[in-house]
């Protein structure tokens, strides 16, 4: 089963770029995304770009992901385990469960190029 | 016969049935439900005719198990259930032993206490699926309705269904984590019976902890839940005079089931026995001591205020600070109580703290606090039952016999 993960952080918290607790946090993430291609359950992942995000609503366009999200998503990862349980072991190593959160689906009919 | 009146009278089947043909289904308790429903559909109509088979259990099994292979074939699924819908399937092949049913329905507790469920959708699903109690006798405990209740169920079923959540024991470094959460769906389910005095949830919480103890003896908490359950169930008969809860003060102890008393003493026992016993072994330890005191006066409060002691270094919650100021209350005196209670903050709202001051402040003679103090536990009772006695506790009238 493919799991979708998308990780959300709350603005102003977890380390700031630049500083010597995002560097260590940074081979926290390459470790786990490591593990993930080693035991092949990696599939996709890919940062996102907070800031770019915009929403698409009928025919109206609005700056920023909607307006009550107090979380904001800044990374997606898929991954193909067999079940829940596992989605949530690879879901606990992940750094920002610390200060954001991790939000699990299950897939239905994933296509990749 | 109806369906549904089959479902109630085959209660237990129903469990084992449906626990089986999940996890032959690979944990796809949505599909599983379904074909179990239209089994004992086929029951209604086939066992009315012929007469009741000699093992209903293995003949629902295998009626459902073959609606699973229709439904199956019909959706020409392409994945791993394809394989097994190409078989043929024969009596012999249900595999009936009494072991691997109560296996499967202890997979089934732990799926439907799964974390990524809501709490009241544990407990709602283990009323169905694991306990067999129909929708509608689930939408009467949750005081909701019926297709709300189905709804909800529906959900349920299909996250655990969709989301896959395994239809397994969790492995050893999961365990005392998910452990602890069927154990407080258990419990939950009998306290709900217990607080509402509905009799057939207190039964089901006790058939539960049963099965749990069953299969896991050597954890102790699991025992300890049995054993304060069956201690806490052997009170009913006398916790109820009219429509009015009676207080375990006033409580007529000739009433009390001295068979489950004698039960729970064995089984807290065994719980004591084995290593980490936790909140549930010393409740039942505490209810233990109630149990067999000959009165309320010559009840060991000293040692009942000492398990409150460890009690509250596990689960510090507003009930066992109450509980637990009311026990010293009566082995040091009141004054030693209420300096317990006043040291607590943020139960403002709890009728058993209102009750409780109320009670040790009449006893050190402070009758205007006293009266006030029932009056603010009256206010907030949500409980009929409760609130009666309440009442009558404030006007200093003994019990009505």
């Amino acid at each position: 089963m493919n799991y979708l993960l998308t990780l959300y952080y709350r603005d102003g918290e977890g380390p700031q770029q630049g500083t010597p607790e995002f560097d260590a946090e940074m081979k926290i993430w390459n470790g786990v995304l490591e593990d993930m291609k080693r035991d092949g359950v990696y599939v996709a992942a890919s940062g996102l770009k907070p800031e770019t995000a915009t929403t698409l609503r009928r025919e109206t366009v609005t700056d920023g992901p909607y307006a009550e999200t107090k979380e904001i998503l800044f990374s997606f990862i898929i991954i193909d385990v067999p079940d829940l349980d596992a989605a949530l072991a690879w879901s606990r190593k992940l750094p920002s469960t610390e200060y954001g959160a991790v939000q699990i689906h299950a897939t239905e009919g994933l296509e990749l190029a | 016969m109806s369906a549904d009146s089959l479902e109630r009278a085959f209660r237990g089947e129903r469990g084992a049935v449906l626990a089986t043909i999940t996890r032959r289904l690979d944990g796809d308790l949505a599909l599983a439900e379904d074909v179990v429903q239209d089994a004992f559909v086929a029951a209604a109509v086939e066992w009315d005719r012929r007469g009741v088979p000699d093992r209903p259990g293995a003949w629902l099994t295998t009626t459902a198990w073959r609606k699973a292979l229709d439904r199956l074939r019909h959706q020409r699924v392409v994945d791993a259930h394809a394989a097994a819908a190409g078989e043929t399937v024969t009596w012999d092949e249900i595999d009936w032993e009494q072991s691997s049913l109560e296996d499967d329905q202890l997979r089934m507790l732990f799926a439907c206490c799964h974390p990524a469920l809501s709490p009241e959708a544990r407990m709602a699903l283990t009323l169905r699926s694991v306990a067999g109690l129909t929708v509608p006798e689930i939408a009467r405990a949750f005081i909701s309705t019926e297709p709300a209740m189905e709804r909800r169920l529906t959900r349920a079923r299909n996250k655990v269904s969709q989301g896959r959540i395994p239809f397994r024991v969790p492995s050893d470094d999961l365990l005392p984590e998910r452990l602890a959460g069927v154990l407080r769906v258990v419990y939950l389910i009998f306290n709900e019976g217990h607080a509402a005095t509905r009799g057939d949830l207190r039964a089901e919480g006790v058939r539960l902890a049963r099965l749990l103890a069953r299969l896991m003896p050597d954890t102790a908490e699991a025992l300890g839940l049995l054993a304060l359950l069956l201690l806490t169930d052997a009170r009913t008969p006398a916790r109820l005079r009219g429509d009015e809860l009676v207080a375990l003060a006033e409580q007529d102890r000739a009433l009390w089931d001295g068979a489950l008393i004698a039960e729970g003493v064995a089984v807290l026992e065994r719980a004591l026995r084995l290593p980490h016993p936790g909140a549930y072994t010393i409740q039942a330890a505490i209810a233990a001591l109630h149990d067999q005191a000959p009165s309320f006066a010559a009840t060991d409060w000293s040692q009942i205020a000492g398990l409150y002691g460890e009690l509250a270094r596990i689960d510090a919650s507003p009930v066992v600070t109450i509980n637990r100021a009311v026990a010293v209350g009566f082995a040091d005196g009141p004054a030693a109580g209420l300096e317990l209670l006043d040291a607590v903050e943020g139960l403002e709202r709890y009728v058993s703290l209102h009750a409780a001051r109320a009670e040790l402040l009449g006893r050190l003679g402070d009758a205007a606090g006293a009266d006030a103090a029932y009056a603010r536990a009256i206010a907030l009772s949500a409980h009929e039952h409760e609130r009666a006695a309440l009442i009558r506790r404030r006007t200093g009238r003994s019990p009505t016999r």
